[in-house]
């Protein structure tokens, strides 16, 4: 009898703790374009792949890298280009299988693959050998001090899983390919997907071999995930109560979700920047005289003060001030004056102007279209006629990347926080390996090579000087027009206690309730 | 002019309250959209004329940093919204006009055909519409919208836009036409003139469009008012919906969905003027369309 009881005992006290656990209802802008870890290297994709896979180290809500499925990483003292990583054992994927070494090689060469979005993450890496069931050693062609930054959205994939489903590489997104990973999950994280419905809704229930239960908080035992385009919709979602938390509050919301009973808003700068980019080899924007005029064209002040409500950083250069070789100086932006930008394309011979027309997300970016529908009306001061064509994002970057713009909006987070990243994939010039969104035409062999050597110097005081070398560059070249880095607002019950993460990225099971 | 003004049709005109109401608003909003041009403070549709600093200044209230003053407010881009209403009736009348045209037209010969040649055309064609009728008309609006969209070149976007609007809100109203007509004409084919017609030897094309149509086209004219209001308003539902129009050339419905981001932070007259416009286009073509429906209708006079 009383073993009975003790035993009930024990299930009704699991039960009482299953209870405490709740269901968050999260919503954003945007959906994540696919489930497939290494086929699109962007924000909400990665942020959703985040709850279900696991990279080797990844960042906290406060943005510092911790310890993920790797425990110790380290240079090998004898070797500088060979970074050893020791696994954490007894990790499970969330069909059984046991995680190790092969996994981690498999996955790593599946992100260098065809199709990848992540190559330029690991341009600099020559191999990566299984040293034991729970090491790994990764090859760098020359001493890559900064490696383990550019691994926090690198996601672990199982090979046995991946073998049997014949997902060996990611699908092009670009060419409109979808694979059985697109859809279906199988990761080590801390959710499982239950069930998706692209633009609608995703489910993830908690993973209750989750290795990270005794580390983390884990107090979510369910998200479903709506995303809601139409700001209007979205806020009032959390304003009844519809939905728990939003990452993008509209900015012309904040004080009202901020009073609003029940409700409380987390605001932190982003490491995100927005730009717009131009075509520098077709066109009337291959004058650099055009483009420097369109540049000073841009009233940075009055998008912040009107479109953006205060919320928002305006820039002249291409890189948050998170980021390894952000100064003050490249941050100032060009005074805005029509006077000068319409000499600037007089003595260019456009004093008629051209038109042109510019691709813009809806769905991605605070306030992206009212940012291009704006800059529609500075371009046209100097009798360029802008044609806007606002997409959502899933057809937008396809668009932007592939090169059929000769102008449009694009906005950048830098997860390594380091010019590099910067650097490899919108200044080099578009190779099979480097530069997949500069599709601006920009290609300097000199500029190409001091990217290249940036991965293996070791002096970080020589580094950084090349990094302004580079940005002069890119400065002078004036291929993107830098509009301003974002201010992240999530808006949430109070009851929630979560840190705005500055790479946008929740990560729920850092998420507690009190 | 005497004769008109003498008429039955101008006797009940003048005793309806309710309809010279309707028409004088109708009328107004017509006229100031066609002489948008001269009327309106500023052309909104040229962006090099706005100023953003503009943005979101409340209605007769001076702009803090430009001072400028607008009798209806601002909208988001600094737009004067009194301008853009005018300019966007103009797209939301055109757009609602063709699209009627395109539905008459499709729906008066589809209706003749089928009701006077009969057989199996007829089954064909009425049923085709049955089916359509199952259908929303917004929804089919939509998926016609949608298929062309991705069939037509990306360039001329904007003037695409208008056209695709047309052609699927047309496409997607003309079953009312072809019902009524039909019915009318399987009426009207067995009276003696059309028999007399017959056989005196005329083409079936000739009965049809001369002798026929002009007896059906009574109730086509009120049906043409009340699917032109539905027109507008499947316009302004498209473009609310993100499909119609761009935002840099709006209409009714794109000014209503821009404002509808603002009502919870108080801008209110994004939203308010707009569709207060709408409102009082569509009630007073609808009203105006139900008194013509009494007058011509012999049975309730």
């Amino acid at each position: 009898m009383l073993k009975h009881f003790l035993v009930s005992a024990a299930i009704l006290s699991v039960s009482v703790s299953a209870v405490s656990a709740e269901t968050i209802r999260w919503a954003r802008a945007g959906d994540s374009i696919t489930m497939d870890p290494h086929a699109q290297n962007e924000g909400p994709t990665h942020t959703l792949s985040h709850q279900i896979y696991d990279s080797l180290l990844q960042r906290d809500m406060a943005g510092s890298i911790i310890p993920s499925l790797a425990t110790e990483w380290s240079a090998l003292p004898d070797n500088p280009s060979v970074w050893r990583f020791k696994l954490r054992q007894g990790v499970t994927f969330h069909d059984g299988a046991t995680f190790d070494s092969e996994d981690v090689v498999f996955s790593l060469g599946r992100a260098r693959a065809d199709g990848s979005e992540m190559k330029e993450l690991l341009s600099s890496v020559k191999d990566v050998r299984a040293v034991d069931a729970h090491t790994v050693d990764i090859e760098t062609n020359g001493a890559n001090p900064l490696l383990v930054n550019n691994l926090t959205n690198m996601f672990i994939m199982d090979k046995g899983w991946s073998e049997a489903n014949n997902v060996m590489t990611p699908h092009d997104v670009a060419k409109g390919e979808t694979n059985y990973a697109t859809m279906n999950t199988n990761g080590t994280g801390a959710f499982m997907l239950v069930s998706r419905a692209v633009d609608e809704k995703t489910v993830l229930k908690a993973n209750p071999n989750y290795w990270g239960k005794d580390i983390y908080p884990n107090e979510v035992s369910e998200i479903i995930y709506t995303p809601i385009q139409s700001s209007a919709t979205r806020v009032a979602a959390l304003l009844s109560g519809e939905v728990d938390i939003i990452q993008d509050v509209p900015v012309q919301d904040l004080g009202r979700v901020e009073s609003s009973a029940g409700l409380k808003l987390a605001t932190a700068a982003q490491n995100r920047v927005i730009f717009l980019g131009v075509d520098t080899v077709n066109g009337p924007t291959s004058d650099l005289r055009v483009r420097q005029a369109m540049n000073i064209a841009i009233n940075r002040d009055s998008i912040k003060k009107v479109v953006m409500r205060g919320q928002s950083d305006p820039t002249g250069v291409i890189m948050p001030p998170f980021v390894n070789g952000w100064t003050d100086k490249l941050n100032e932006y060009p005074k805005y004056d029509v006077k000068i930008a319409k000499d600037l394309m007089a003595a260019a011979g456009y004093s008629d102007g051209f038109d042109i027309v510019l691709n813009c997300p809806n769905d991605r970016y605070v306030n992206d279209e009212a940012i291009c529908q704006a800059v529609v009306g500075m371009m046209a001061q100097l009798g360029i006629n802008v044609t806007l064509d606002a997409k959502p994002k899933a057809q937008h970057f396809p668009i932007a990347k592939g090169g059929e713009s000769d102008f449009y909006m694009l906005g950048w987070g830098v997860p390594t926080f380091d010019s590099h990243y910067i650097f490899n994939f919108l200044v080099h010039t578009q190779t099979e390996d480097r530069g997949s969104w500069n599709p601006t035409g920009f290609s300097n062999a000199d500029v190409d090579a001091m990217i290249v050597s940036l991965e293996s110097e070791t002096d970080l005081a020589k580094r950084d000087e090349t990094i302004a070398k580079i940005w002069a560059e890119v400065q002078k070249a004036q291929m993107y027009l830098p509009i301003h880095n974002q201010v992240l607002n999530w808006g949430m019950r109070d009851n929630i206690e979560f840190d705005v993460q500055p790479e946008d990225q929740p990560h729920f099971q850092f998420l507690k309730f009190n | 002019m005497h004769w008109f003004l003498q008429s039955d049709f101008f006797y009940s005109f003048r005793n309806a309250p309710v309809a010279v109401a309707s028409f004088f608003v109708f009328a107004v909003i017509i006229l100031a959209a066609v002489f948008a041009n001269f009327i309106a403070p500023n052309n909104p549709f040229d962006p090099a004329s706005l100023n953003l600093m503009n943005g979101f200044t409340p209605p007769l209230q001076s702009n803090e940093f430009t001072g400028d003053v607008f009798l209806l407010g601002a909208d988001d881009q600094g737009r004067d919204l009194f301008s853009t209403i005018l300019y966007g009736l103009r797209i939301s009348l055109f757009v609602g006009i063709m699209a009627v045209m395109l539905a008459m037209v499709m729906g008066v010969v589809l209706g003749l055909i089928a009701g006077y040649l009969g057989g199996w055309l007829d089954t064909f064609i009425m049923r085709f519409a049955d089916i359509q009728m199952t259908f929303p008309s917004i929804l089919v609006a939509m998926l016609i919208y949608g298929v062309a969209k991705g069939v037509l070149p990306p360039d001329l976007r904007y003037e695409m836009s208008i056209a695709v609007l047309i052609i699927s809100i047309g496409l997607s109203e003309w079953v009312p036409f072809a019902r009524t007509v039909r019915g009318l004409t399987l009426v009207e084919k067995e009276k003696e003139y059309i028999t007399a017609a017959k056989m005196i030897g005329l083409r079936k094309s000739q009965i049809m469009s001369r002798h026929i149509l002009p007896n059906v086209l009574g109730p086509v004219l009120v049906i043409a008012t009340i699917t032109f209001a539905l027109a507008i308003i499947a316009e302004a539902t498209l473009s609310f919906l993100g499909v119609g129009v761009p935002t840099t050339k709006p209409s009714l419905g794109t000014l209503i969905r821009i404002g509808q981001d603002f009502l919870f932070s108080g801008e209110w007259w994004i939203l308010l003027f707009p569709a207060l416009t709408l409102l009082a286009l569509a009630l007073s073509i609808n009203l105006f369309g139900d008194w013509l429906r009494d007058t011509l209708n012999p049975k309730l006079k």
